[in-house]
C-alpha cells in the first residue's frame, strides 16, 4: 500500500513515454500523413496502440487511487479524525542547504483528490479515443494527457514542496502543449503561449513563497512546514502565503491572472474538461487546502483571497452570461466556480471548498464532455449555430441537464450540497471568523449575486443549445482547427457517450457522499436566487426564442462579452511595453554596449594610424627625429646641469 | 594513484592531432572515422575517470599528477580532478565526441559536415581544442590553468574564421581580441596572487582560503581575475563578442563554445576566484550579483526581439550565465551548487540547441526566423519536436536539467552568505525570477514562430535537394550546379580560394557531382553523377567567393545554372530563396533518384542528440546525481564562508 502513490504517479508517466516513443515507431513515413489528410491504415494501428497506452495505465492508476482513498473511507469528507499518511520517502537530494526529500504519500486530502484526478482522466482518455479518432496527432495528444495525469498525481501525492512544484510546472507544460494541439492556427498557438506565461508569472511568486515557508521551517517537507507554522512570525507567514497566492491565482485562473483560461478553450474539448475545468485549475485550491494552517494564521492573506474571489466570481459569471461560444461560457463559469472555492477557503472552510472542488470536477467535466459532443455534432462552438438539439442528441441532453442543474446548485444534484456548504461557510465568516467584516460582507454578497447570475447563464446556455428552432444548417465544409473535425448526424460514438453517462452519475449523486448537513436557511436562499436568475432568462427567452437572452444585460453586454477589457488593459500595460523594451535592448546592445567595443577597436586603429605616420620608412625622417631628440637631450643637459 | 588518467586524457587528442600532421595522406580517406575514434577514446577515458572516481571524497583532487615543469619559476605540471571539475571534464569529452559524430557519422558529407571543407584541418583544430578545454578543467596550477585557458582561443579562432558564416572574419577577430584582452587582465591578477603568496598551487591556495593576502590585495586580485573570467563567461556588459561568434561559428564551434568554453569562465570562479580570494569575493559579490541579474533580464529581452535563431540562442546564454553568476555571488553552498549545476545543464541544453539551430540552418539555408516561416512541426515533425524539447528544457522546466540550477541559485539568493546584504539579494532574486518568466516568453514565442502555424509551402525541400532538382534540365550545367549548391558556404570558400589562385572552379563541380551521387543515402544529395562542366564551374568561382560566404549559398551559386538551362532554372529557383519552393520539389520528383523529399532527423543527428536528450532528462529527474558530487567540494571551497 505504501508504494501505491509512487506507482500511481509512475504508470501514466511510463505510458506517456511509451506513447511518445513507440506508438509511431512502425509508421513508415510521417510526411505522407500531412495535415488534414489522415486515416490511413498506419494511422489506425498507431492510434489503437496509443489508445491502449493511454487508457490502461490511467485505469490502473485509478484503481490504486481508489484503493488509497477506500482504506481510510474517504475520511476527508466524512468528519473523521485525520489519519496517518500512507506513503514512503524514496531518498533525499542534497542541495547544500535544505534538502529535498522525495516523498510520495497519500493523506486524507490527497487520497480524495487522487480519485477525482484519475477518474476524470480516465473518462477523458476514453472519450478522446472517439473525439480525436481521425486526428493524425492523436498519439502525442494522448501521451501528453498521460503526462499531465502523472504530473497532477505528483502534485497531489507529493510530500515535499519542491517535488510538488515539479509536478505543478509540468502540468503547466502539458496545458501549453495541449492548448496548442491544433497549432496550425496561429490563434491557438498564441493562446497556449499566453496560458503558459501567465501561469508561469504566478509560479515565480509561488516558488518564492515555497522558499519563504521552507527556509522558515528549515525543511521543504509538507508535514514539517505545517508543524512549524505556530513558531513562524506573522510577517513571514503573510509574505509566504501572499506569494503562494500568486501561484494560486495563476493556476486556478483567479483575478488578476485569470485571462488565460477563456483563451485556453482553443484546445480540444476533452482537454478543457480535464485540465481547464476539473483538475489542473483546481490545483491552486488544493494547495491552499494543503497548507491551510499557514493560511489560517495569516489573516491579511485571507482578506486578499476573499476580495479576489468576490471580484472573480461575479465578474466571471457576468462574462459567462454574454458569451456566444459555448466553451467560453463554460470557461468563465469555471473561473466563477473556482472563485467560489477560493471564497470558501477565505471563509475558513477548506472542507467546503474541497467538497465543491470535487463536485465541480465531476459536473464541469461532464458539461465540457457534453459540449464536446454538441460541438462534434454541429461543427461549431457558437451557440448562435445551435438550438433544438434535444431531439437529435437525447443522451447528451439528459446528461447536460444534470450538469447544468448541478452548476446552478439545484437539489438533488451534487452542486446543491457543495454550494450550500460554501455559502454556509461564508455566512459563518460574516458572523465572525478569520475575515474582516468588510471582506466577509463583500464575499457573501458577491456569492449570493453570483448564484443568481449562475442560474441565468446556465439557463441561457441550456435553452440556446437544446431548445428552440434547429439552426444547424449543414456546417462548414472544412471546420477550423479548434472545432471538431467531422460533422456527425447522429449521437456521438460510444467511446464518447459512455464517459458522459458515467460522469453524470457522480455529477448527480456525489452530493450525498459527504456528510450531508444542509443549512436550510442558506440553501433556501441559494435555490431561490438561482431559480430567480433562471426564471428571468426563461421569460426573456420565451418572448423571443431566436434572440439571445444576453440582451437583458443592456449596455453592460459588450463589456461583459469582452470580460471587462482586462485583456486589452494587460496588453497595453504589460505585453507591449515589454516588447518595446526588448527592441530598446537590442538597439542599446548594438549601439551602446557593442558600440563601445567597436569604438575601442576603432580608437586603437586611429591611434595606431597616428603612430604609423612616424613609421613611414622614410630614413630622412628617422634621422631628423634622431637628431632632434639628440638636440633636445643636449639642450636639456646643458640647461639643467 | 591513477595519475596516468588525466595525462592520457590530454595526450590522446594531442597525439591524435599530431598524427594528422605526420601522416596526412594515410588518414585522409578515414578522417570522419579517425576523429570519432580519437575523441571516442578520450570519451572512454573520461568515462573511466567517472567510474573509478572515489565518490566518498569528492572534495579532494583525485588522479593527481604533480611534476616539476619549469623549476626555475616554480611552475609545476599539476593535474587533478575533484567533484567540481569531474562533470565538466566528462561534459567536454562528451560534447567533443558528439561534435565529431555529428560531423562525421556515416560518410561525413553534406551541408555543414566534416568532409565539406578542409576536413583534415577541421579534425586537427577540434582535437587541439579538446586538449585545451580538458586541460583547463584538469589544471591545478595557476599558470598551467592560464596556459590551457589560452590554448583554447586559437583553435576556436580558426574554427570561426575558416568554417564560419559570412561575417566570420569580424566575429573571429572580435572573439580573439576581446577574450585575449580579458585573459591578459586575468594573467595580471594571477601573477599578483603569485607575488602575494609565493605559490601557484591552486590546491594549497584554496586550502589557505586567502591567508597571507590582505583584504585590499584580495579585492584587487578578485577584480582582475574576475574581469578576465567574466569576459569568457560572459557577464553583462562584456558579452558582445558572444552573439557574433555564435552566429558565425559553424555548428560544432557553436556547440563547443556554448557547451564548454563559457564554462571555463565560470569554472574559474569556482576553482580560483572564490576559494583563493574569499574576502575579495565577499566584497565583490554584490556587484557580481547585480551584473548577473542585469544579464538575466537583458539577455532575455534581447532574445525577445531577435530575428536570427542562432543569435537568439547566443543571447539566451547570456541570461543563463547570469543565473550561474548569481549563484556564485550568493557565496552559499546552495547557490554555488546551483551555479555548478546550471553550468553543466546549460552545456547540455544549449549544446543541443545549437546542434538544432545548425541543422535548421543546413536545411533551410537560413536561421532567420521570419524566413523559416513556421509550421516546422508539420514539415519536419521530429526536428520540431526535439526543438520544442530543448527549448522547454532551456526555459527551466522542472523535471528537466535546466530547472535545478536556476532554482538553487535563486534559493541561494533568498538567504545569501554571511556578510552580504540580504535585502539587495532578495531584490536580485525577484529580478532573476522575472527574468525566468521572460526566458519562457522568448522561447515560447520562438517556438510559436518556427514550429507552429501552417507551413508557408506545401512541402519543404532541402536546399541541396532543390538544387539537385535542376539535374534533368541540362546534365552538364546542373551537375556542376548541384555540386556547387551542395557545397554550401564551406565549399564556396574553397571556390573563392580557387579564384584567387587561378584554379578554375570546374574541377570543383566535377568533383562534387559524383560525391553528390554517392551521398544519396544521406538524403541531401542525389544529383546524378555528371561530367565536368568547366564554363559553369568557372562562372561559379567568383560567385563562390562572395556569395557562398553569404549563407544562402545554394541559391547564389545556382543562379548561373539558371541562365544555362530550364532545368537549372528550377533548381536555381529552388535554391535561390535559400529554401526551395514547390517547383524545386516537383523537379526532385521528376528526377526520381534525385533530391527526394526532406529528411527529418538524420542518423548522424540522432547519434549526436540522443545522449544529450538522455542526460537532460536524467539530471532533470535525478538532480542528486550531480548535486551529491558537488556539495562536499563546494563546502570545502567556500571554507569559512559557508
Amino acid at each position: 500500500m505504501t508504494t501505491f502513490p509512487l506507482i500511481a504517479v509512475l504508470l501514466p508517466f511510463v505510458a506517456a513515454a511509451a506513447g511518445l516513443l513507440l506508438s509511431r515507431a512502425r509508421r513508415p513515413s510521417r510526411r505522407t500523413a500531412s495535415i488534414g489528410q489522415a486515416g490511413e491504415p498506419d494511422d489506425r494501428g498507431a492510434h489503437r496502440r496509443a489508445a491502449w497506452f493511454a487508457v490502461l495505465p490511467t485505469a490502473a492508476s485509478a484503481v490504486l487511487a481508489i484503493a488509497l482513498a477506500w482504506a481510510p473511507g474517504f475520511a476527508y469528507l466524512a468528519d473523521a479524525a485525520p489519519g496517518r499518511p500512507v506513503g514512503h520517502t524514496y531518498g533525499t537530494i542534497v542541495t547544500g542547504g535544505i534538502p529535498i526529500s522525495l516523498t510520495l504519500q497519500a493523506d486524507d486530502l490527497s487520497a480524495v483528490l487522487g480519485v477525482l484526478v484519475t477518474l476524470v482522466a480516465l473518462a477523458v482518455q476514453v472519450y478522446s479515443v472517439g473525439y480525436l479518432h481521425d486526428d493524425p496527432r492523436y498519439p502525442s495528444y494522448s501521451a501528453f494527457v498521460s503526462l499531465f495525469t502523472s504530473a497532477m498525481l505528483l502534485v497531489v501525492y507529493a510530500g515535499d514542496l519542491l517535488v510538488l512544484y515539479v509536478g505543478w510546472e509540468i502540468m503547466g507544460l502539458c496545458s501549453y502543449l495541449l492548448i496548442g494541439h491544433w497549432w496550425e492556427e496561429r490563434a491557438n498557438s498564441r493562446a497556449a503561449v499566453k496560458a503558459f506565461l501567465v501561469t508561469r508569472l504566478g509560479d515565480v511568486g509561488f516558488l518564492f513563497g515555497l522558499f519563504t515557508l521552507g527556509v522558515a521551517a528549515g525543511s521543504f517537507r509538507v508535514s514539517d512546514v505545517l508543524s512549524r507554522v505556530p513558531e513562524m512570525s506573522t510577517a513571514t507567514l503573510v509574505t509566504a502565503t501572499m506569494l503562494l497566492l500568486a501561484g494560486v491565482a495563476g493556476k486556478s485562473a483567479q483575478v488578476p491572472l485569470h485571462t488565460w483560461l477563456p483563451d485556453a478553450m482553443a484546445g480540444p474539448t476533452p482537454i478543457s474538461a480535464l485540465i481547464h475545468a476539473a483538475t489542473m485549475v483546481a490545483a491552486g485550491i488544493f494547495i491552499v487546502a494543503r497548507l491551510f494552517p499557514a493560511f489560517l494564521a495569516a489573516r491579511p492573506t485571507l482578506d486578499v483571497l476573499a476580495v479576489m474571489a468576490a471580484l472573480g466570481m461575479l465578474g466571471a459569471a457576468l462574462a459567462a452570461l454574454a458569451q456566444d461560444d459555448l466553451k467560453r461560457v463554460l470557461a468563465y463559469s469555471t473561473i466563477s466556480q473556482l472563485a467560489y472555492m477560493a471564497g470558501g477557503l477565505a471563509a475558513g472552510s477548506a472542507k467546503a471548498a474541497i467538497f465543491h472542488l470535487l463536485t465541480h470536477g465531476a459536473f464541469k467535466a461532464l458539461l465540457f464532455l457534453c459540449a464536446g459532443v454538441v460541438i462534434h455534432h454541429i461543427g461549431s462552438n457558437l451557440m448562435s449555430r445551435m438550438g433544438g438539439l434535444r431531439r437529435s442528441l437525447p443522451v447528451t441532453f439528459a446528461a447536460m441537464t444534470v450538469g447544468f442543474a448541478a452548476l446552478m446548485g439545484l437539489p438533488p444534484a451534487s452542486g446543491f450540497f457543495s454550494k450550500d456548504a460554501v455559502l454556509a461557510a461564508m455566512d459563518g465568516a460574516l458572523a465572525g471568523g478569520g475575515l474582516t467584516d468588510a471582506a466577509a460582507l463583500l464575499l457573501y454578497g458577491c456569492a449570493l449575486a453570483t448564484v443568481a447570475v449562475t442560474g441565468a447563464y446556465a439557463t441561457r446556455a441550456w435553452l440556446r443549445t437544446f431548445f428552440g428552432e434547429s439552426r444547424a444548417v449543414v456546417a462548414l465544409p472544412e471546420p477550423e482547427p479548434g472545432t471538431a473535425h467531422v460533422i456527425d448526424v447522429r449521437e456521438g460514438p460510444p467511446t464518447m457517450l459512455v464517459p458522459v453517462a458515467l460522469l453524470a452519475v457522480p455529477a448527480l449523486l456525489l452530493g450525498f457522499a459527504g456528510s450531508v448537513h444542509v443549512d436550510l436557511g442558506v440553501a433556501a436562499v441559494g435555490v431561490a436566487l438561482a431559480v430567480l436568475g433562471a426564471g428571468v432568462v426563461y421569460a426573456v427567452w420565451r418572448s423571443a426564442p431566436l434572440a439571445d437572452p444576453a440582451r437583458l444585460l443592456g449596455p453592460l453586454r459588450v463589456p461583459c462579452e469582452r470580460a471587462f477589457y482586462v485583456d486589452t488593459v494587460y496588453a497595453a500595460v504589460f505585453a507591449r511595453p515589454v516588447l518595446a523594451m526588448a527592441r530598446l535592448v537590442v538597439r542599446t546592445d548594438d549601439v551602446v554596449v557593442d558600440g563601445a567595443v567597436r569604438g575601442s577597436g576603432q580608437a586603437a586603429r586611429g591611434l595606431s594610424g597616428l603612430l604609423r605616420l612616424a613609421q613611414n620608412g622614410n630614413v630622412q625622417l628617422y634621422v631628423s627625429g634622431l637628431l632632434a631628440g639628440l638636440l633636445l637631450i643636449a639642450v636639456g643637459a646643458v640647461m639643467f646641469t | 594513484m591513477m595519475g596516468w588518467l588525466p595525462v592520457t586524457l590530454l595526450a590522446v587528442p594531442l597525439f591524435g592531432a599530431l598524427l594528422l600532421l605526420v601522416a596526412p595522406a594515410a588518414l585522409r580517406p578515414a578522417l570522419p572515422l579517425y576523429g570519432q575514434a580519437v575523441s571516442g577514446l578520450a570519451l572512454v577515458l573520461a568515462v573511466v575517470m567517472v567510474a573509478a572516481f572515489d565518490y566518498g571524497r569528492t572534495a579532494t583532487p583525485q588522479y593527481t599528477v604533480d611534476l616539476p615543469w619549469i623549476p626555475g619559476l616554480g611552475l609545476r605540471f599539476h593535474l587533478g580532478v575533484d567533484g567540481i571539475s569531474l562533470p565538466l571534464v566528462a561534459l567536454t569529452a562528451l560534447l567533443t565526441f558528439l561534435c565529431f559524430a555529428y560531423l562525421g557519422w556515416g560518410r561525413g558529407r553534406g551541408p555543414g559536415r566534416l568532409m565539406r571543407t578542409r576536413p583534415r584541418a577541421l579534425v586537427f583544430t577540434l582535437l587541439v581544442l579538446e586538449v585545451g578545454m580538458v586541460g583547463t578543467f584538469l589544471a591545478l596550477d595557476l599558470l598551467l590553468f592560464f596556459v590551457f585557458f589560452e590554448i583554447v582561443l586559437i583553435p576556436m579562432y580558426f574554427l570561426i574564421a575558416v568554417w564560419g558564416g559570412k561575417g566570420r572574419r569580424g566575429a573571429a577577430t572580435k572573439f580573439i581580441l576581446y577574450t585575449l584582452l580579458g585573459s591578459v587582465v586575468m594573467l595580471v591578477g594571477l601573477l599578483f596572487i603569485w607575488s602575494q603568496t609565493d605559490t601557484l598551487d591552486i590546491v594549497a591556495l584554496a586550502r589557505a582560503h586567502g591567508a597571507g593576502m590582505s583584504r585590499g590585495a584580495q579585492i584587487v586580485a578578485f577584480a582582475t581575475v574576475g574581469l578576465g573570467l567574466a569576459v569568457k563567461t560572459p557577464m553583462w556588459p562584456l558579452h558582445t563578442w558572444l552573439p557574433d561568434a555564435h552566429t558565425e561559428a559553424p555548428t560544432a564551434g557553436s556547440v563547443l563554445l556554448a557547451g564548454v568554453l563559457l564554462k571555463m569562465g565560470t569554472y574559474g570562479f569556482a576553482r580560483i576566484a572564490i576559494p583563493v580570494l574569499p574576502e575579495g569575493a565577499v566584497a565583490a559579490a554584490p556587484w557580481l550579483g547585480a551584473l548577473a541579474v542585469v544579464g538575466i533580464v537583458y539577455g532575455a529581452l534581447a532574445c525577445l526581439a531577435q530575428r536570427d535563431l542562432k543569435r537568439m540562442i547566443a543571447y539566451s546564454s547570456v541570461g543563463h550565465m547570469g543565473f550561474v553568476l548569481l549563484g556564485f555571488a550568493t557565496l552559499t553552498t546552495v547557490g554555488v551548487n546551483g551555479a555548478l549545476f546550471a553550468n553543466v545543464a546549460h552545456g547540455l541544453i544549449t549544446g543541443l540547441l545549437f546542434f538544432l539551430a545548425g541543422s535548421i540552418k543546413d536545411r533551410y539555408g537560413t536561421a532567420d526566423m521570419p524566413s523559416l516561416g513556421g509550421g516546422m512541426l508539420a514539415t519536419l515533425p521530429h526536428l520540431g519536436a526535439v526543438l520544442t524539447f530543448a527549448s522547454i528544457a532551456s526555459l527551466g522546466l522542472p523535471g528537466l536539467a535546466g530547472f535545478w540550477g536556476e532554482m538553487l541559485a535563486l534559493l541561494g539568493a533568498f538567504r545569501p552568505g554571511d556578510g552580504l546584504p540580504r535585502g539587495l539579494f532578495l531584490t536580485y532574486m525577484v529580478i532573476g525570477g522575472l527574468g525566468a518568466v521572460l526566458t519562457a516568453a522568448y522561447f515560447l514565442v520562438m517556438l510559436s514562430r518556427v514550429t507552429h502555424g501552417r507551413p508557408s509551402r506545401p512541402r519543404p525541400v532541402l536546399v541541396g535537394a532543390g538544387a539537385t532538382a535542376g539535374a534533368p534540365g541540362g546534365p552538364g550545367e546542373s551537375t556542376a550546379l548541384a555540386a556547387e549548391a551542395q557545397a554550401g558556404d564551406a565549399d564556396a570558400l574553397m571556390g573563392g580560394q580557387g579564384g584567387l589562385t587561378g584554379n578554375p572552379g570546374g574541377p570543383e563541380g566535377a568533383f562534387g557531382g559524383p560525391v553528390g551521387g554517392l551521398g544519396g543515402p544521406e538524403g541531401a544529395f542525389g544529383g546524378p553523377a555528371g561530367g565536368p562542366d568547366v564554363p559553369v564551374g568557372a562562372w561559379d568561382v567568383p560567385e563562390g567567393g562572395s556569395g557562398g560566404a553569404a549563407g544562402g549559398s545554394g541559391g547564389l551559386e545556382g543562379r548561373p545554372g539558371g541562365l544555362e538551362g530550364p532545368g537549372g532554372e528550377v533548381g536555381a529557383l529552388g535554391g535561390g530563396r535559400g529554401r526551395p519552393a514547390v517547383t524545386g520539389g516537383f523537379g526532385g520528383d521528376e528526377a526520381g533518384a534525385g533530391g527526394g523529399p526532406p529528411r527529418d532527423i538524420r542518423p548522424y543527428e540522432l547519434v549526436a542528440w540522443v545522449p544529450l536528450i538522455v542526460l537532460i532528462l536524467l539530471f532533470g529527474l535525478w538532480p542528486g546525481l550531480l548535486l551529491s558530487l558537488t556539495t562536499p567540494a563546494v563546502q570545502t571551497l567556500l571554507g569559512a564562508l559557508s
